[in-house]
């Protein structure tokens, strides 16, 4: 079970030029909007056509610039589940899915995909009468019913109600988990691909710069933009001491790092949720805070500190600290006198990856 | 009264919209699938060309073109026996050629603001592009179509300035309704033109509620509880 990637496409200004390899399960692929996920999805279904490379599924070829091959969407086998989810608006769901099916016994396959999605009941609707998660399942159905040997899932959650996603990503987990088929989920959420995909590519300005497990990749982002796209908080720009010190120059800040120090280090970066308060500066990578201002979330407290005695005209050397709201108020409204992050919570990045 | 006005106008009309309805679908698929942009537009106008002319001066091209001793009009008359000018088949050319690009735009409209997610999900699911058309696009983008083919027929109903010109005034064979109010009243008879304006005023009125009941209505699936 494989999907082998490694296409270019050119147009209007941008260039796409990515190459991978699919292994068992999900692979999520993250990028911000424009990244050129999307168009690398769309090349792998047959939608575009990629101006150079390959494209093999299961050892077959779907495209190959060299050997002028470039298979029509529907003999490609690969299933895509639209943003939107493209349902047939003229046909009811039965007939979006028994549409699908490629072989003879289409009211069969049909109603085992109605069962496997769970609706029943739903059978006559047309999609218009359904809430977004049921268009969902139909989607999925109808994917399913065409029996496809990959996967393609196009921001799946992005057209659903907050309120639902999570209910629907894990319910997308439970339908895909059994699925031993080359999957992949495009995404500018990083909640998903952290829930939802073992190992994750990440996409920035048409090109792939990181790609590993998932965990491990929040965990090492290596460079800015992947570790933006994980949704690391505040950036500054810094300057190698040795191999375990670095200085943060915009904070004002020595930092021991938990690994070796790379050369090309050129800023660090620290998860808002990752300070700790404390009383003195007895350890290391404590500094002295302050407080600038304090933007309340829902449920959370974005604190912005800098440390203690910067200038104070400059963005960059503001620091984000997110906490439970209760955690806030426990402090009773003030910053502690020092604040505090761990050596392996210091993520060492570099400009490119 | 002469009733064969009426009779004649509604032929014509009939006619005209099941030719009009098809070769207008087929040009709107035609100029919505093309993907040169400059033979886009001259196709465009051309297609567009006899809604903008003077009727008239459609009428003078197609008499041009089909007159007893022009190319095509001699080139029927020589392999069919037909003569086209001055027939009833000529109100029927008339008509087709002035509603023309009412359902070619309108169609056009419609086919062009389907939802592109909606192909490539049939592509992808293996429909031949024969089948999109009529099981994705054709539904999806007909309300447009059907205003347009409604729009069409009440064009080809009223046609009077190609007509006139092609098909002539021939009472009981191209005599159509909107030359009998023009003849009626030149012979000062006033009654008679009237009646005639009365029964196109009834069909028109008819055609506009038509049209507003299939376009103006959201027609979604699943409200009229049948299938499409």
């Amino acid at each position: 079970m494989s999907l082998q990637v490694d296409i270019k496409k050119r147009w209007k200004g941008f260039s796409l030029q990515v190459r991978f390899e699919t292994g068992e399960g999900l692979l999520g692929i993250l990028g911000a909007s424009g990244c050129g996920k999307s168009m690398t999805l769309k090349s792998i279904a047959g939608i575009v056509t990629p101006d150079e490379g390959r494209i093999l599924l299961n050892g077959r070829t779907l495209f190959d610039s060299e050997k002028k091959i470039n298979l029509k969407p529907r003999d490609r086998k690969v299933g895509y589940l639209f943003q939107d989810y493209a349902l047939f608006p003229n046909m009811t769901v039965r007939q979006n899915i028994s549409c699908a099916v490629r072989g003879k016994d289409k009211e069969r396959m049909a109603e085992e995909q109605i069962q496997n999605f769970q609706l029943e009941g739903l059978e006559d609707q047309y999609p218009h009468q359904l809430s977004g998660g049921q268009k969902q399942r139909t989607a999925l159905a109808r994917m399913m019913a065409n029996e496809p040997e990959a996967l393609l899932l196009d921001e799946p959650f992005s057209a659903l109600d907050y309120y639902l996603k999570e209910q629907l990503q894990v319910q997308m987990l439970d339908f895909l988990k059994d699925c031993k088929k080359d999957m992949i989920l495009v995404t500018h959420n990083r909640d998903e691909v952290y829930r939802l995909c073992g190992d994750l590519l990440i996409m920035d300005g048409g090109e792939k710069i990181r790609m590993g497990p998932t965990k491990e990749i929040f965990r090492y982002p290596g460079c800015v933009a992947a570790a933006r796209l994980t949704g690391c908080k505040n950036f500054s720009r810094a300057r190698k001491l040795d191999d375990t010190h670095v200085e943060a120059l915009d904070w004002g800040i020595v930092l021991t790092a938990g690994k070796q120090v790379p050369d090309a280090v050129s800023s660090v970066g620290i998860r808002a949720h990752y300070f700790i308060a404390c009383q003195d500066d007895s350890r290391e990578n404590t500094f002295p805070a302050e407080l600038v201002e304090t933007v309340e979330s829902p449920f959370e407290m974005n604190v912005v500190i800098r440390k203690k005695g910067m200038p104070g005209h400059d963005r960059r050397e503001q620091i984000w600290w997110k906490m439970a709201k209760e955690k806030w108020a426990g402090m009773e409204g003030k910053v502690p006198e020092f604040l505090r992050v761990s050596p392996e919570d210091v993520l060492l990045l570099t400009d490119r990856p | 009264m002469d009733y064969s006005p009426i009779w004649i106008s509604v032929k014509t009309a009939s006619l005209t919209i099941v030719i009009v309805f098809f070769i207008g679908l087929a040009a709107a698929k035609l100029v919505a699938g093309l993907k040169n942009e400059k033979i886009k537009m001259v196709l465009d106008g051309i297609f567009t060309l006899p809604l903008v002319l003077p009727p008239t001066v459609a009428g003078f091209f197609l008499l041009y073109l089909f007159g007893i001793r022009r190319p095509i009009g001699a080139f029927f008359v020589e392999y069919f026996g037909v003569k086209i000018a001055f027939s009833w088949g000529a109100t029927v050319l008339a008509a087709v050629v002035i509603s023309f690009p009412l359902m070619y735009r309108s169609a056009r409209g419609a086919l062009e603001q389907v939802d592109e997610n909606l192909i490539f999900a049939a592509r992808t699911l293996g429909f031949s592009e024969w089948r999109i058309f009529w099981k994705v696009m054709f539904p999806a983008a007909l309300p447009g179509i059907a205003g347009g083919g409604i729009l069409a027929f009440a064009r080809g109903l009223g046609e009077f300035g190609a007509t006139a010109m092609i098909a002539g005034n021939i009472a009981g064979k191209t005599r159509t309704l909107p030359l009998a109010v023009y003849s009626a009243v030149a012979a000062g008879d006033m009654d008679t033109a009237y009646k005639y304006v009365m029964i196109i005023l009834l069909v028109s009125f008819l055609v506009v509620v038509l049209m507003n009941y299939f376009t103006a209505k959201e027609r979604t699936y699943g409200k009229r509880g049948k299938k499409a």
